[in-house]
C-alpha cells in the first residue's frame, strides 16, 4: 500500500483535509456538516440540503445549478442526510474532471467548489426565509420519498426494526424525517433553522485528487466563509452503554408479499472508540459478513431457506443488524440457525483458520475502499465521528492484531435485543 | 502481445489472442491497490436456443438456465470457491445479463492465486443432481425477492410490453416453474456449448505487470484442452418492429406509483461503431430532452409528477434495443402522457446546437469519472468488444458525433406511434 498523506488545516470553523493522490482521473469534494439527531430537528434537517440544491443566489433555479455543473464537464453535485450513530449528517459530494485530461483548460476545480459553496453559503432567501415555491415542491419531494421506503420491503424493515428496537433513542428516528412534521414545516422556520446550522454545525470538507494543499487553502478561503461563532462542544458520543438486560422482543407485521424479510438487531456494546472495534469487524465477518461466514454457509448454503443472509454492524451505535429473506413458514427454522450461529461464536466455535480467512477478506476490503475517493473520505470521517484518531496506516495492523479470545470476547457481549420479521398473508404468497 | 495506447487518458492496454481462441485484455493501473479481473462468456438469458456443441438439433432450454449455471459454477468437489477465494484475500462473484455472464474477482494481494482460480473454476463443471435440487431453493427465493421490487417488476413489465417473441423479455433468473425444469444434463450441455473458450472474454485491470499476467494466463490454458471451437449457431424468432402492446398495468403493495416508458428500436441489427454511434447519440438525446437541466424536467418537476428517482437509460446488443424513461410518481397514467407529449414536441423541432455541445462535454466528464472505476472498464470493455466495438473509441466517437447523427436517431428511435409503450406500476386497491 503506498501511503497517504492527508494535509489539514482550518478555517475558520471549517475543518478541511486535504488528500492528494494522482490515481484519479477526477477531483472529489465531500463536505459533512454535522448534528445531533434530534427528533425536534430530523425532518428539517433532511429537507435543508433538497431546498438548497434547488436554487441559490447565483444560480436560482435546479435547472440554472444543473446547467452550470454540466459546463464543467458534466460534474455531479448531490446533498443528502445520513445518520451514522446519532450524528444526522447533512453532506454535499462534489466529483468533477481533473482538467489535466482533457484538451480543455478551463480551471474546472475552481468553478466547481464555487458552486458548492453557493449552494451551501449563498441560499435563495429573502426576509428571512426561503422561496415559498420551492420549499413546497421540495416537501413534496421529501413526502414521496419517505413514502418510498414502504415500497422497498428490506429498507422498511430496516427501518422498522431501527424504530422498535431504539424506540427511546435517538437512533430510532428515520433519517428523511417524519410526514406529519414535514407537512407543518414554513420557510421562515427551515431558514431560521438554517442559520442555526451555520452558526452551530461541526463542518468538514474533505478534497481528494491531483491537487496540492496550498490551491485549497486559496479556494476555501477565498469562496467559502461561515459566521465565526462558537461551535457546540462535541458531545460525548453515548458509549453503548449497556443497556438495562431486557427481554428480547418480538415484532410481527403482515404484508401482501411473496417473501418474508426477516431482521434481527444485536447490541454489541462496542464501537468505533473502543479498542475491540477490529475486533467486532471480525466478528461481523466471521458471524454474517462475508460468503464464508456462518449465517451465508448455514441459512443459504446448507439449509437452502435463502438467497441471502447476511449481517453488518453500525460502528458508531455498536448495533448488529442481520437480515435474510424467507419463506414465511420458515421462520422458526431461520430462526433457530441464526441463534445456534450466534452461540458458536460465543463459544468460540470457529477455527484460526477461518479467523486469517477473515483477516485476509477484511483486509482486502480496506484497502479496495481506499482505492476509491468517497471511500477514503469515509474511513478518514469516523475519526471525527468517534472522536477517536486512528490514522489510516493504523487500520491493517488494527485487524492484524486481533486473536480468537478477542474475537469471542466480542461475541460474549453481543445481545439480541430485537426480532423483526415482514411476513407474507396466510396463503397470500401461493402462486 | 499488442500493445495499444491512449495517450489523452494516460492508459495502455495489451491484448492476445490464445490459441485456444480466448481473448485476453491487461489494462494495469499502477496507483491502484486492487486488481480486478472478470471472466466472461457471451452467453445470457436471451440465449436460450440453440445447437449444442457437436451436435445437429437445436433445442430450447428453460428459462433462467444461464443464472442457473452462474451460481452453480461455484461449486466444485472440494466445495466451495467462495470459500478458495477468500482464503486468498478476494471477494468473487457473478452477474448474469441478457447476453453475457460474467465471473469476477477483485484482491488486493495473491493476484496470481486468484487470477488461476478463477480460471479453474470457470472451467471446470461440477454438477450433481442434489446440488442442482438445493440451488433450486436458493434461486427461488432471489426469484421472490424481486417479485417484491417494484423497479424490478415495472422493467420487466415495460419490456414484456415491448417485446413479442424476442427472450430478453424473460425475466433472467427465469421463475420458480422454469427453474424447476433445470437437471444436470441440460446445464452440462449449455456450459459446453457456451463456455469454451473461443467464446469468452479474459479482462484483467489493476496494480498487475502485464507480462506476467499473460504468460501465467497462457501457461494456465496450455495445460487444458478443449474441443475445436465450432461457431455457436443461436435461433431467434422474428420479432416485429412495432411494440407488442402499448401498455400494462400492474397493481402492487405499494404507496407510491411508478411510470416507466420505453421506446423499442426498430431494426437492432447493428454492431461495431455503428452501435456505438446509435447508442451514444440515442444518450445524447435522452439527456437533451430529460436531463437534470433540460427545461422538461424542470417542468415535470414543477408540475409534481418527478422526483430524484426520475431516470432514463438505453440498452442496445445484436437483435433488440430499447430506451426507459420513468420514475416514481403519484400519477404514473399522466407522467405517461406528459413525456410522450414531451417527445413528440422535443422530435418535431430543430435540435439547439448549443444545448448539443453541452451534453456532448457532461457525456465525456461522465466517461471520465467512469475511468476510476476497474468494475467499469472491465464490464464494459467486455461487453463493448462482444458487439465489435471499443470502450476507448467512446470519447473520439461522442466528439464526432453530428447534428445529422442525433437527427437520425431521434427519427427512428423516438417515434411515438408504434415504438412507445408504458408499464405502470399502482398500489394495490388504487389507493
Amino acid at each position: 500500500m503506498e501511503a497517504i498523506n492527508v494535509n489539514e488545516f482550518s478555517h475558520g470553523p471549517v475543518n478541511v483535509h486535504v488528500i492528494k493522490s494522482d490515481t484519479y482521473k477526477t477531483n472529489t469534494l465531500v463536505l459533512h456538516i454535522r448534528a445531533d439527531l434530534t427528533e425536534e430537528d430530523h425532518t428539517m434537517r433532511a429537507l435543508l440540503p433538497q431546498v438548497l440544491q434547488s436554487g441559490s443566489k447565483d444560480y436560482p433555479t435546479r435547472q440554472k445549478i444543473r446547467q452550470e455543473l454540466d459546463g464543467l464537464y458534466g460534474a455531479t453535485l448531490a446533498g443528502d442526510v445520513n445518520k451514522k450513530g446519532e450524528n444526522h449528517l447533512i453532506s454535499f459530494k462534489l466529483e468533477v474532471a481533473n482538467e489535466k485530461y482533457l484538451k480543455d483548460s478551463t480551471p474546472l476545480l475552481e468553478q466547481a467548489f464555487k458552486m458548492m459553496t453557493s449552494v451551501v453559503t449563498n441560499p435563495l432567501a429573502e426576509n428571512g426565509a426561503f422561496r415559498e415555491s420551492i420549499v413546497k415542491s421540495e416537501k413534496r419531494n421529501l413526502k414521496q420519498r419517505i413514502q418510498s421506503v414502504y415500497d422497498d420491503k428490506i429498507r422498511y424493515a430496516n427501518m422498522r426494526l431501527n424504530e422498535e428496537m431504539c424506540k427511546d433513542e435517538p437512533y430510532g428516528l428515520f433519517v428523511y424525517g417524519n410526514e406529519d412534521q414535514l407537512d407543518s414545516i414554513t420557510p421562515e422556520e427551515l431558514y431560521a433553522y438554517y442559520e442555526r446550522v451555520m452558526k452551530e454545525d461541526l463542518f468538514d470538507l474533505y478534497v481528494v485528487g491531483d491537487v496540492e494543499t496550498d490551491e485549497i487553502k486559496r479556494l476555501v478561503e477565498g469562496n467559502f466563509s461561515l459566521p465565526g461563532s462558537e461551535r457546540r462542544k462535541e458531545k460525548t458520543p453515548s458509549t453503548a452503554s449497556a443497556q438495562e438486560e431486557a427481554d428480547e422482543n418480538e415484532i410481527f407485521e403482515e404484508q401482501d408479499l411473496s417473501q418474508g424479510k426477516l431482521h434481527l438487531g444485536y447490541r454489541t456494546n462496542v464501537t468505533y472508540q473502543d479498542d475491540d472495534y477490529f475486533a467486532l469487524q471480525l466478528f461481523n465477518g466471521l458471524f454474517g459478513g462475508f460468503s464464508h461466514s456462518k449465517l451465508f454457509i448455514n441459512v443459504r448454503e446448507k439449509a437452502s431457506l435463502a438467497y441471502y443472509a447476511a449481517s453488518r454492524v453500525e460502528s458508531h451505535k455498536g448495533l448488529l443488524m442481520v437480515m435474510s429473506g424467507i419463506e414465511t413458514s420458515n421462520y422458526e427454522k431461520a430462526v433457530t440457525i441464526i441463534r445456534e450461529q450466534m452461540e458458536a461464536m460465543k463459544n468460540g466455535d470457529f477455527e484460526e483458520e477461518q479467523l486469517e480467512q477473515t483477516k485476509s477478506v477484511l483486509k482486502n476490503q480496506l484497502l479496495e475502499t481506499m482505492d476509491a475517493p468517497r471511500g477514503l473520505v469515509e474511513l478518514l470521517y469516523h475519526n471525527e465521528l468517534g472522536q477517536r484518531n486512528r490514522k489510516l496506516d493504523e487500520w491493517i495492523p488494527g485487524i492484524e492484531k486481533v486473536t480468537k479470545e478477542d474475537v469471542i470476547r466480542v461475541a460474549g457481549q453481543a445481545k439480541l435485543d430485537t426480532i423483526y420479521f415482514l411476513k407474507g398473508m396466510e396463503g397470500g404468497s401461493d402462486e | 502481445m499488442n500493445k495499444q495506447t491512449f495517450d489523452q487518458l494516460k492508459e495502455t492496454l495489451y491484448y492476445e489472442q490464445l490459441d485456444n481462441g480466448l481473448d485476453v485484455y491487461i489494462l494495469p493501473k499502477p496507483g491502484f491497490n486492487k486488481t480486478f479481473a472478470t471472466f466472461t462468456t457471451k452467453y445470457g438469458s436471451i440465449d436460450n436456443h440453440f445447437i449444442p456443441l457437436q451436435e445437429k438439433e437445436a433445442v430450447k432450454v428453460p428459462d433462467g438456465i444461464a443464472h442457473f449455471l452462474e451460481h452453480k459454477l461455484f461449486e466444485d468437489e472440494d466445495g466451495d470457491v467462495f470459500q478458495q477465494f477468500s482464503k486468498q484475500g478476494a471477494s468473487a462473484n457473478a452477474f448474469t445479463s441478457f447476453t453475457r455472464t460474467a465471473y469476477l474477482f477483485s484482491s488486493t494481494s495473491n493476484v496470481k492465486e486468484n487470477l488461476t482460480t478463477l480460471l479453474n473454476f470457470v472451467q471446470k463443471p461440477y454438477f450433481t443432481e442434489e446440488s442442482v435440487e438445493k440451488e433450486k431453493g436458493i434461486i427461488g427465493q432471489e426469484i421472490k425477492m424481486y417479485d417484491d421490487n417494484p423497479d424490478w417488476r415495472g422493467y420487466f413489465g415495460l419490456i414484456g410490453n415491448l417485446y413479442e417473441y424476442h427472450p430478453v423479455k424473460i425475466d433472467i433468473a427465469g421463475t420458480v416453474d422454469s427453474i424447476n425444469k433445470v437437471t444436470k444434463d441440460l446445464l452440462y450441455t449449455c456450459y459446453e456449448t457456451f463456455y469454451h473458450p473461443n467464446n469468452m472474454l479474459l479482462f484483467i485491470v489493476g496494480n498487475v505487470d502485464a507480462e506476467e499476467m499473460m504468460s501465467l494466463v497462457k501457461e494456465n490454458q496450455a495445460g487444458k484442452e478443449f474441443a475445436e471451437p465450432e461457431r455457436i449457431q443461436r435461433f431467434f424468432e422474428a420479432e416485429p418492429p412495432e411494440v407488442d402492446q402499448p401498455e400494462q398495468t400492474i397493481p402492487m403493495n405499494v404507496k407510491t406509483g411508478k411510470c416507466l416508458t420505453g421506446f423499442k428500436d426498430r431494426s437492432p441489427d447493428r454492431q461495431g461503431e455503428d452501435l456505438l454511434r446509435h447508442e451514444l447519440a440515442i444518450n445524447i438525446l435522452l439527456e437533451m430532452m430529460f436531463g437534470q437541466s433540460s427545461s422538461n424536467y424542470e417542468t415535470l418537476y414543477e408540475e409534481g409528477l418527478i422526483d430524484d428517482t426520475f431516470s432514463f437509460d438505453y440498452s442496445g446488443e445484436l437483435g433488440f434495443g430499447f430506451s426507459v424513461i420513468g420514475g416514481d410518481t403519484s400519477e404514473p397514467d399522466k407522467l405517461a402522457d406528459r413525456i410522450k407529449e414531451m417527445v413528440a414536441e422535443f422530435t418535431s423541432g430543430t435540435l439547439d446546437e448549443q444545448a448539443v455541445e453541452s451534453v456532448r462535454k457532461k457525456k465525456i466528464g461522465f466517461f471520465l469519472r467512469s475511468l476510476n472505476s476497474p468494475e467499469y472498464i472491465a464490464n464494459q470493455f467486455t461487453r463493448y468488444e462482444f458487439n465489435d466495438m471499443n470502450l476507448f473509441d467512446v470519447i473520439p466517437v461522442l466528439e464526432s458525433i453530428t447534428v445529422e447523427d442525433l437527427q437520425e436517431a431521434m427519427a427512428e428511435h423516438f417515434r411515438t406511434d408504434g415504438q412507445f409503450s408504458k408499464c405502470l406500476v399502482k398500489p394495490k386497491g388504487g389507493a
